[in-house]
């Protein structure tokens, strides 16, 4: 299977660079998990204070929750790593085609 | 070892085929049913060509007339084409890429038993007070007024086998990403392979939104919601939408294995690579994406307005450029091939013009203003019966020949396929090409009959004729499988001699681990590949070592039994008060399956090293 970890004859090497790999890959969670947070803090501002119009409000707390998804996506469920390619192009595609289907809902089917 | 060189009881086998996980004995299963559903849907044809034979016949009541049309058309494009596609694939994908079988075995066969349960329950409707008869797109102001049980029993029995396809089509993506042998790339996959993966991605995507309309008629049919009633606030064009965002990738879903079947049989029979294979497959891929953005071509005449419409007619008409460049390289494949005209490449050379002249008519109907004039006649009855009988059921018949020996070890008689084939194609075009005319001439679909003295005697009596022809192909292809089976002659690996890809580098049909050895693939159409340089077999990839195999098991039946049951239950509810008790029953068999399946370790078993070295002439080594 692909993502079995491989194992090798010489151990010291590998473990060296794991280590180094792990400690950049916290480091990037944590900034990317104090992102996050600071999104959320943002999206409840957007509806909490400041008289901003929905048609500000709804499309900006739409993005955010799109930067997130990816933060997600990538930062903690690992799609920023090799092998990851298949898994991806399936999720765009999947979004494309529930884009679509939401997007010919609001628009083409009268109500 | 190999299972096929013992004599077994019946009963035996029967317990075998129940149980089965591998994919070869899911295959003939597929097969087996798909080809009873496809006599069946056939027969229902037949009534409906004979009541139309002749102005204001009375063969059949117009109600009846309805419940044939609809049953019909639903088990063609669900119980007989795609389950017959899902024999060639689970047959063959596997053997293509060198696996020992798909990378979810049970749930290959849960699969099965849900598509086979579901098949079962729709058509008993037969017997139990009416067949649905609002058509095969069961649109739903109509079924919602149908009377009767006859939706109910489209709306369960389609859910119950459309997940067994979901399941199917998501095996089928993973055992191509994870399963390939060593050295077998994405670009070094075979058409078949390809084409089969691009489909089960449609299916991944597609699938949802049939659920999705099918929970919602199902609630608003037994569970009292309104989604399309709007009396209530629901709409009824929703259900349109969600049928053709499904519908219209079905019929990719459908017609793309067709091409990666034609596209291996042209090339084996050119004795030629396939030309422009990475343009083949950029081909399929995009045909794969465009056919998700057109769905509204179906519904032009619905009131979308001019803007999408004007859209949803260019995205249609895009389609035919990677469809006409499939078109070339298979023209191209052939020309300086030296070409072998067995039964398969007649299907595949016939294919070709057949499938051509339902794309010219598809972007006909593509164009939004003239489609007014079409919509809901016979001009689009003759469209897709050419597209889907031209391409699909071309395809299916050729691979019965084609992957027969592969299967079960036998050739098909040349000559009675050959039969076959002339019959079947000259009825094809007999009853459908009229039906273009018929349908200019004003004739609408889905009428129970129609008036003499309108000009529209003929076309349809010649039209009835050519359904006879292609009735009588089928008996003498079924009369071939019989005689075939009776003599029941052994062949050998590559029993057309010109096999290029992995399938026929293994005997015929494979022992029931595949590939003793995994292959190496060294390129594109692997086996010609070896034996281009003089060998008689692939080079192993890996050392002899044990075999792990998964263990059969009952348990997808029983999930699949669960649902059945629960599916009467949920459907009479609303007449019996036992309804209630037996839908719980049935949820509770099919939940307490999964449970069994969930908490108990089944880790399958190993063939040992040792009993496969003195196993010489199974012709398991690569
Ligand atoms: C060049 C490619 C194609 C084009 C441009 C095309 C276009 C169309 C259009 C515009 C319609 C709607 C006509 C109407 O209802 O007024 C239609 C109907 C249909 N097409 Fe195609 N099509 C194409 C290929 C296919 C293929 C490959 C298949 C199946 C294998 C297919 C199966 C169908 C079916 C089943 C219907 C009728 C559905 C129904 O109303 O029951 N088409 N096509
Ligand atoms: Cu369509």
């Amino acid at each position: 299977m692909a993502n079995q970890q491989p194992t090798t004859g010489n151990p010291k090497v590998d473990i060296e660079y794991r280590r180094k790999k792990n400690a950049e890959e916290m480091r990037y969670q944590v900034v990317t998990f104090t992102l996050m947070i600071f999104l959320t803090l943002i999206a409840f501002a957007a509806v909490g204070f400041g008289d901003l119009s929905k048609w500000f409000t709804v499309p900006f707390i739409l993005l955010l929750a799109v930067v997130q998804v990816i933060f997600q996506l990538y930062y903690f469920m690992h799609m920023s790593h090799k092998g990851h390619e298949a898994p991806a192009l399936f999720l765009y595609s999947g979004a494309l085609v529930g884009f679509v289907t939401v997007l010919a809902f609001v628009t083409i089917v009268w109500w | 070892m190999s299972t096929y060189a013992q004599k077994k009881g019946v009963g035996a086998v029967i317990w075998d085929y129940l149980t089965t996980v591998d994919h070869k004995k899911i295959a003939i299963l597929y097969l087996i049913a798909g080809g009873f559903f496809f006599i069946l849907g056939g027969l229902e044809a037949m009534v409906i060509r004979i009541q139309l034979a002749i102005p204001d016949n009375n063969f059949v009541s117009a109600g009846f007339y309805n419940e044939v049309l609809t049953m019909h058309g639903t088990t063609m494009i669900f119980l007989a084409a795609m389950p017959l596609l899902f024999a060639f694939m689970n047959a063959i994908v596997p053997l293509q890429i060198g696996a020992r079988d798909v990378a979810f075995p049970f749930l290959n066969s849960l699969g099965f038993w849900l598509f086979f349960f579901g098949g079962v329950f729709l058509n008993l409707s037969w017997f139990l007070g009416g067949a649905p008869d609002a058509g095969w797109t069961s649109y739903a102001s109509l079924s919602l007024a149908s009377e009767g049980h006859g939706i109910d029993f489209y709306a369960l029995g389609l859910q119950i086998s459309g997940a067994g396809t979901l399941i199917a089509g998501i095996n089928f993506l993973v055992t191509i990403i994870n399963m390939r042998a060593p050295g077998m790339t994405y670009m070094r996959m075979p058409l078949f392979t390809w084409t089969t993966f691009v489909a089960s991605a449609l299916i991944l995507f597609a699938f949802p939104a049939l659920t999705v309309g099918l929970f919602f008629m199902m609630f608003d049919r037994l569970f009292g919601s309104n989604f399309f009633d709007h009396t209530m606030g629901g709409n009824t064009v929703i259900w349109e939408h969600l049928f053709w965002i499904f519908g219209h990738p079905e019929v990719y879903i459908l017609v793309l294995p067709a091409f990666g079947i034609f596209s291996d049989i042209i090339s084996t029979f050119s004795r030629k690579r396939l030309f422009g294979y990475s343009s083949m497959v950029f081909a399929t891929v995009l045909i794969g994406f465009l056919g998700f953005m057109v769905w509204a071509h179906h519904m032009f005449t619905t009131g979308l307005g001019p803007i999408a419409n004007a859209i949803f007619a260019v995205a249609t008409m895009a389609i035919a450029v990677p469809t006409g460049i499939k078109i070339f390289n298979w023209l191209f494949t052939m020309w300086g091939g030296s070409i072998k005209f067995t039964t398969p490449m007649m299907y595949a050379v016939a294919f070709v013009p057949s499938f051509v002249a339902g794309g010219v008519t598809g972007v006909m109907l593509a164009v939004a203003a003239a489609d007014y004039q079409y919509h809901d006649t016979y001009f689009v009855v003759a469209h897709f019966h050419y597209v889907i009988i031209g391409g699909v059921v071309l395809s299916l018949l050729a691979g019965t020949h084609y992957y027969w020996p592969k299967m079960f070890g036998t050739m098909l008689d040349e000559f009675l396929g050959k039969i076959t084939f002339w019959l079947f194609l000259i009825g094809f075009h007999l009853t459908f090409f009229i039906q273009h005319f018929l349908g200019l001439m004003g004739m609408p679909r889905r009428i129970f009959t129609f008036l003499p003295n309108q000009g529209l005697e003929i076309g349809n009596l010649v039209s009835t004729i050519g359904a006879f022809f292609m009735a009588v192909a089928v008996i003498v292809l079924l009369w071939n499988i019989v005689i075939t089976s009776v003599k029941n002659v052994k062949v050998g690996n590559d029993p057309w001699g010109d096999g290029r890809t992995l399938e026929w580098a293994i005997s015929s049909p494979p022992p029931f681990y595949n590939f003793k050895q995994l292959p190496l693939v060294r390129g594109l159409d692997a086996y010609w590949i070896e034996k281009m340089e003089g060998k008689k077999e692939m080079t192993p990839a890996e050392p002899l070592g044990d075999i792990h195999m998964p263990n059969s098991s009952f348990i997808p039946f029983m999930i699949s039994l669960g649902l059945f049951i629960a599916a009467f239950g949920a459907m009479y509810r609303v007449d019996y008060a036992w309804g209630l008790p037996v839908l719980v029953v049935g949820m509770a068999i099919t939940l307490l399956s999964m449970l069994v399946r969930s908490i108990k370790d089944d880790h399958g078993f190993h063939i040992h090293k040792e009993d496969l070295i003195d196993d010489k002439d199974k012709g398991g080594k690569a």
